[in-house]
C-alpha cells in the first residue's frame, strides 16, 4: 500500500485530524461525550492507519514498543496515585475533594487526571495488541527462513 | 400500544439468540468471537434502552432541558464495550496459538487430529 | 429491525473476511441505535471500538489463518431447539419486564436520579456520564483499567513466544510453500 499516491495524500490529512480528535475528546470530555475510553481508542486507531499505510517499522519508530509497555503501566499507575494522593491528604481512596480548595476545581482535577490515565492506558494496550498481532506473520516467517537454513 | 412497549426487549432477545446459536453451532473459532460479539451487543442494547425515557435527554447538563435519560446504564456499557474488546484481543490471541499448534482454527478439525494422535499412540503398546 | 438482517448475515456467510465487514456495519448501526436512545458516549464508544479497532484485530488474525470458514453440513437442530427454547423463556420473561421509555421505572429510582439532579452541585461538571465514571464509580473504572492492563499483558504472553516452525502450521489445507 506504500505506492497508492490516494492513500498517502488522504493520510497526510486524515491522521493528524483523527488524532486531534482524540486529544479533543480526552480533555473536553466533561462538557461533551467523550473521555479516556473514547480517546484512547481514537488515538490508537490514528496510529493504526498510520501503520497500515506507511508499514509496521516506521510506525515503531514513532512510537517504540518499549514506550508503549512503559505507558500502559504508566497510566493505571497514574490512576492509583491520584486515587492514593486523596488518602494521603485526609480523604478516602480515590476522593478527590482533599487534592485542591475550591471542591468543584477539585473534582474536575481529579477526574481530568483520572481521564487522563484511562486513555493512556487505552490508547497504549490498543497499539500493543495490534504491534504483536502484526508482527506474527513476518515472525513466522523468519522462523521458517531460519529452519530452511539449517535443513540445508 | 401495550405489546409495543416491550419491542425492544424481543429485538434483544432474537439478536442474543443469534449470537448464542453462532456460539454453539459455528466451528470456526473467528466466528465464535465475532457471535460472542453479537450476543454482548445486545445486552448493550438492552441496558441503554432501560436507561431511555420517552421524551428526556442526552444526560449533558444544559439550558432548556428539563428531563435526562439515566446515566448510570451508559456508564456501565461504556466500561463494559472497552472490556470486550480486551476479551476480544485475548480470544483472537489464543486463536492464533491454538492455529500454530494444530494448523487449523476449526473445532472439529482440532478434535479429529487429537484423535488421530491418540490412536498413534495407543497402537504401538499394544 | 436492520439489525437483525445483518447479525444473521454475519452468522451466515461462510467467507470470513464478508464477515468481519459485516460485523463492522452491525456496529456502526448499534451505534447509531444508541444516539437515538439519548447515549452519546456509548455511541462514540461502540463506532470506534466496534467498527474499528475490533474489525481490524480480527482482519489482521485472519491473515494468519484461513479465510474461508470450513462448510458444516446441514443445520445443526440441536443447537436450534436450545436456542429457540432459551429465545422463548426469555421472551416469555420480558413481558414482565417495565414498559420502554416510561420515567417511573425502577431503574430510574435510587442513585439514577440521584445523579441527574445532583451532579453540578457535587462536582460542576456538565457530562454526567463522564462525572459518574471518574468520580462517584471511580473505583468501578480503576478496576476497569486493570482488566485492560491485565489483557495486554495476557496478549503479550501468548504472542511473545517464539512460534513453531512450518511443518505444524501448512496443515490447514492451505497451499504449503
Amino acid at each position: 500500500m506504500r505506492e497508492n499516491g490516494i492513500l498517502r495524500v488522504i493520510a497526510r490529512f486524515v491522521i493528524p485530524l483523527i488524532l486531534l480528535f482524540g486529544l479533543y475528546i480526552q480533555f473536553h470530555g466533561e462538557y461533551s461525550p467523550g473521555g479516556g475510553f473514547q480517546a484512547g481508542v481514537v488515538f490508537a486507531a490514528g496510529w493504526i492507519l498510520f501503520v497500515l499505510i506507511y508499514g509496521l517499522d516506521l510506525g515503531l519508530k514513532v512510537i517504540p514498543e518499549r514506550v508503549m509497555y512503559v505507558l500502559t503501566a504508566l497510566g493505571v499507575l497514574l490512576y492509583s496515585l491520584v486515587g492514593l494522593a486523596g488518602v494521603a491528604l485526609g480523604g478516602h481512596f480515590l476522593d478527590f475533594y482533599p487534592l485542591l480548595e475550591d471542591p468543584h476545581a477539585a473534582q474536575q482535577a481529579g477526574i481530568i487526571l483520572v481521564e487522563f490515565g484511562v486513555g493512556v492506558t487505552v490508547a497504549s494496550v490498543m497499539m500493543l495488541v495490534f504491534t504483536l498481532f502484526a508482527r506474527r506473520r513476518s515472525w513466522w516467517d523468519e522462523v521458517d527462513a531460519e529452519a530452511d537454513g539449517e535443513g540445508r | 400500544m401495550e405489546w409495543l412497549g416491550h419491542f425492544n426487549y424481543w429485538i434483544v432477545v432474537v439478536l442474543m439468540m443469534i449470537g448464542f446459536y453462532g456460539v454453539i453451532a459455528r466451528g470456526n473459532m473467528v466466528k465464535k468471537i465475532l457471535a460472542l460479539n453479537v450476543f454482548q451487543t445486545s445486552v448493550f442494547i438492552l441496558f441503554i434502552s432501560a436507561g431511555k425515557i420517552i421524551g428526556g435527554s442526552t444526560p449533558i447538563l444544559r439550558e432548556g432541558v428539563s428531563a435526562y435519560s439515566n446515566p448510570l446504564p451508559h456508564v456501565l456499557i461504556l466500561t463494559a464495550i472497552v472490556v470486550g474488546v480486551a476479551t476480544v484481543a485475548v480470544g483472537l490471541a489464543l486463536a492464533i496459538r491454538i492455529r500454530e499448534a494444530y494448523g487449523s482454527i476449526e473445532d472439529d478439525r482440532i478434535a479429529a487430529q487429537e484423535a488421530d494422535e491418540e490412536n498413534r499412540q495407543s497402537e504401538p503398546s499394544r | 429491525m436492520f439489525l437483525v438482517v445483518v447479525a444473521l448475515a454475519v452468522i451466515r456467510v461462510r467467507d470470513l473476511f464478508a464477515a468481519t465487514m459485516l460485523f463492522a456495519i452491525y456496529s456502526l448501526v448499534s451505534a447509531a441505535l444508541f444516539t437515538v436512545l439519548d447515549a452519546g458516549d456509548v455511541a462514540l464508544t461502540e463506532a470506534a471500538v466496534g467498527a474499528g479497532i475490533s474489525t481490524i484485530l480480527v482482519l489482521a488474525v485472519l491473515t494468519l489463518a484461513r479465510r474461508q470458514e470450513h462448510p458444516v453440513p446441514g443445520h445443526n437442530l440441536l443447537a436450534l431447539a436450545v436456542v429457540l427454547v432459551t429465545g422463548a423463556g426469555l421472551v416469555y420473561a420480558s413481558m414482565d419486564l417495565p414498559e420502554f421509555g416510561d420515567p417511573d421505572n425502577p431503574v430510574h429510582g435510587h442513585v439514577g436520579s440521584y445523579y441527574t439532579e445532583q451532579t453540578y452541585a457535587d462536582t460542576g461538571v456538565p457530562n454526567m456520564v463522564a462525572a459518574v465514571l471518574a468520580s462517584y464509580r471511580s473505583i468501578d473504572t480503576l478496576g476497569e483499567a486493570f482488566v485492560i492492563f491485565t489483557a495486554a499483558l495476557g496478549v503479550f504472553a501468548l504472542l511473545s513466544v517464539r512460534p513453531p516452525a512450518r511443518r505444524s502450521r501448512a496443515r490447514d489445507g492451505e497451499e504449503a510453500p
